[in-house]
């Protein structure tokens, strides 16, 4: 277990180092690119026409949907980690399996209700 | 943006935000346009709602040049509208003069013409079965159709000189005659095509991804088909059976089309962008086949002239005619108005592209921006076309 | 563990970051190259173009770094940091014999998933921060496609985790049998597809499609800040290839494990990356719809199935 959290120091000296790859490529970059901005470079690209509209514009998202199957199946994903990582050795046996099955099944119907309603299908 | 009050109601399925569209400019600088075609299109969500295509950025005035050029010079000018139709688009112009004239072409030269404009076909349906799959993320057949038309290109290179504007048209005629071993060479070049043509098909045909993207996208209608006027394998993937080879029979095309003969017309019912591609493998088939037929014929016929004798200056007789040939990508037509002088009074141009592409903002309506990609790279276009 | 052992340890992945990527990319050069009838990059660094990359580099560089003036500007500078740093950290955990590993973390599967989950968010960084339209919209379908293939990947990785008992990547390695490669191979599957939708390679490259919304997310990107975001794909591929040979393939398990137990990750990883890069040569992209119904109707399914397979071999050998 102490080798363990003595892993998460990696992670932070990769961290730091990360941090010092990225300041030393900006700097690299500072002395070695050319700077000559003009309106036009500065302009958005919009295949080379004057962009049409204003910065701020409300669009629709089309995806709030899946969003939402994507949130339940994860939250699955959280119960599903931990029984899974015991099954073979605790002795939960296969009354635990189908519990999860029911679990799963439950969430599985809501799939094919959501489906049947058209929910999946691009709006 | 407007500032007016929105109506906002949050939920799922068919109701929705409501939101404002947006504007979104495809083009004329843009990786899918291959040129500088540019589409205002309006997007809610992803869905386009309404497609605009704006023509002319790259409008060269080709009409207008025609009426200060005498009619040789203007054969420089009438392949280079559709780059990828060179040869054929000689032929109209030549075409449109000859019968003003009421001047005969030698045999010779009409099954050589024959069998050129059929050679450009392939390198245009090749170039165009290359970019497609290209446009939808598939980057290889690009490579494979360019192989092949290297093989084409040299002996047309062999033949003309050129290897995209051959001016090897002359009116009357061609400029020189076949060169010697040339026809075998020709032979080889169009066997080789045919030999690997499954290697690319390969790629295009039944793959289950190139299937889901362009099966049912991007249909057209035969009333659609009427209402803008298009034509060439568009048309005939939308079941229209119109080809001029056979309808309206030019150069040696009469014979090729009879019955018995190697013609034949692809036609499609669905109208749809895998229909179009599928014509366009099929019509390359077809071509290949004409030319090895013309090739025979070019054999048998005896050593003559490819070419008429000219006056030094060359008058048109005034009158009016126009003369249209099944270009690859479509009807080419010329409408010659001569008053008599060296140069046509008024030589009106009309262009496959600029009347396929003019439906786009109807077909585009409704589907979704990914399918835009699909459609327009099924409209098989040259924007020089477009704008002349 | 000394402070000096951490510091070397951790400038081992720095440059594992720093090499594997331009391998990998060098070999996409040459692979696909040589798949279309092509050479490839024959002139930088002489024996067959090896250079490029490197010269590619140096040539980003010195290109002009341009923020757009309607770009929200921090956010937009910072994108291709946190990009870089998603598969950066997942390198860490991922092992290339029992014994070499940078960070032994006790759950680094969950670790890695949830690392590489961090790219996702510097797309939609970038993509919302360019204040451009193509950008938005590709990092809408970003977006779009982390709903998709993410369920499928957790629930296809939870397999492995189940079928070992283990949530660390070596200690499912340890666990594997050949017998793994039926028993998980719809696992596998779905572990492959989603893995080469996480990291938008062809055919799932919707939300960077060129003939689309442009360059997506990374359209107004110049110079170094672009390089990053490549760089950190190709690091993509790297962790997901190597996850994959890690957790289906056996990672360093092999004939001479003992001694060669690196080279036979390598290799698998290797070849894994080779078919991820084959992909993108032979077919077009889809459309981010059609994935998403290939997602749940297609992979969710079968990773369920794979569930239900695995917890009875389980509850079997138990």
């Amino acid at each position: 277990m102490n080798s363990g959290l003595l892993g998460y120091l990696v992670v932070l000296g990769v961290t730091l180092g990360g941090v010092g790859l990225f300041t030393a490529a900006m700097v690299v970059r500072r002395v070695l690119a050319p700077r000559a901005p003009s309106g036009a470079k500065l302009a958005t690209y919009e295949s080379g026409v004057d962009p049409s509209g204003g910065d701020w514009q409300q669009s629709g998202f089309r995806y709030v949907a899946y969003a939402f199957l994507y949130v339940v199946f994860a939250v699955d994903a959280v119960y599903l980690f931990p029984w899974a990582l015991v099954l073979r050795t605790s002795g939960l046996g296969i009354a635990s399996v189908v519990e999860m099955g029911i679990f799963i099944l439950v969430l599985l119907v809501g799939l094919a209700h959501a489906a049947r309603r058209g929910v999946l299908s691009w709006l | 943006m407007s500032t007016s009050a929105r109506e906002l109601t949050v939920g799922m399925g068919a109701g929705g935000l409501a939101t404002s569209d947006m504007v979104l400019n495809i083009g004329p600088q843009h990786p899918a346009t291959h040129g500088v075609l540019r589409l205002r299109i309006t997007l809610d969500g992803e869905r386009i709602t309404k497609c605009e295509p704006i023509v002319g950025y790259m409008h060269r005035g080709a009409e207008k040049l025609f009426e200060v050029r005498d009619y040789r010079q203007i054969l420089v000018l009438a392949n280079r509208h559709d780059w990828l139709s060179a040869f054929s688009s000689e032929i109209g112009v030549c075409l449109a003069v000859e019968r003003a004239l009421g001047m005969e072409v030698p045999e010779r030269a009409t099954w050589t013409r024959t069998l050129l404009s059929e050679l450009n076909r392939v390198l245009n349906h090749l170039m165009f079965l290359g970019s497609y799959p290209l446009e939808l993320g598939a980057i290889t057949p690009m490579f494979y159709v360019f192989r092949e038309r290297e093989e084409l290109q040299a002996v047309m290179e062999e033949i003309a000189g050129g290897r995209l504007h051959y001016m090897f048209n002359r009116i009357g005629g061609l400029r020189d005659d076949i060169p010697a071993g040339w026809l075998d060479r020709a032979a080889e070049a169009v066997a080789t095509v045919r030999r690997r043509m499954p290697e690319i098909e390969s790629f295009i045909v039944g793959n289950p991804i190139l299937n889901a993207r362009t099966k049912g996208v991007g249909v057209i209608t035969p009333a659609m088909v009427e209402q803008y006027g298009i034509s060439g394998p568009i048309a005939r993937a939308a079941g229209v059976d119109v080809d001029l080879r056979r309808d309206d029979p030019y150069l040696a095309y009469g014979e090729l089309f009879s019955p018995g003969g190697p013609g034949r017309v692809i036609t499609r019912p669905e109208g749809d962008s895998l229909a179009r591609l599928e014509v366009l493998l099929d019509q390359t088939h077809v071509s290949l086949d004409l030319a090895d037929a013309c090739i025979e014929k070019l054999r048998s016929l005896p050593q003559g002239p490819v070419n008429v004798k000219l006056p030094k200056v060359l008058k048109v007789p005034e009158g009016s005619g126009y003369a249209a040939t099944e270009n690859p990508l479509g009807f080419n037509g010329y409408y010659l108005v001569s008053r008599g002088e060296k140069t046509p009074w008024r030589l009106k141009l009309r262009s496959a592209s600029f009347n396929n592409m003019s439906c786009l903002g109807e077909v585009m309506e409704g589907e979704l921006l990914a399918d835009m990609v699909a459609i327009l790279g099924s409209m098989f276009f040259v924007v020089g076309d477009i704008d002349k | 563990m000394s402070v000096l052992e951490i510091v070397l340890r951790s400038v081992a992945v720095l440059v594992c970051f720093m090499v594997l990527p331009l391998v990998l990319g060098q070999a996409e050069h040459k692979v696909m190259a040589h798949m279309q009838g092509r050479l490839g990059p024959m002139k930088a660094g002489g024996f067959h173009g090896w250079a490029q990359l490197i010269a590619d580099g140096v040539k980003f560089a010195q290109k002009e770094d341009i923020v757009p003036r309607a770009a929200d500007k921090p956010v937009f500078r910072l994108a291709p940091a946190v990009s870089m740093f998603s598969y950066l950290l997942a390198l860490v955990a991922i092992p290339f014999t029992p014994s070499t590993v940078a960070g032994d973390l006790p759950a680094s599967l969950v670790y890695v998933l949830a690392v590489s989950g961090i790219a996702t968010v510097a797309t939609l960084m970038a993509g919302f921060g360019s204040g451009n339209k193509y950008a938005m919209l590709g990092a809408f379908r970003s977006a779009a496609q982390l709903v998709s293939y993410e369920v499928p990947l957790i629930l296809a990785c939870a397999s492995f985790a189940m079928a070992a008992g283990s949530l660390s990547i070596g200690g499912i390695v340890h666990a594997w049998h050949p017998i793994w490669l039926l028993w998980q191979l719809p696992g596998a599957i779905v572990l492959l597809i989603a893995a080469t939708a996480e990291l938008q390679r062809p055919p799932f490259d919707m939300p960077v499609a060129d003939s689309e919304v442009v360059m997506g997310a990374m359209t107004e990107y110049t110079g170094l800040r672009f390089a990053l975001f490549l760089l950190s794909e190709y690091a993509g591929i790297v962790v997901m290839s190597a996850l994959f040979a890690a957790l289906y393939l056996g990672g360093w398990n092999g004939p001479f494990d003992g001694a060669l137990g690196f080279v036979w990750m390598l290799l698998k990883t290797a070849a894994v990356a080779f078919v991820v890069l084959w992909v993108r040569m032979s077919w077009p992209r889809l459309r981010e719809d059609q994935l998403q119904r290939f997602a749940w109707f297609f992979l969710v399914p079968l990773a369920l199935f794979q569930l239900a397979l695995t917890a009875a071999g389980v509850i079997y050998t138990a």
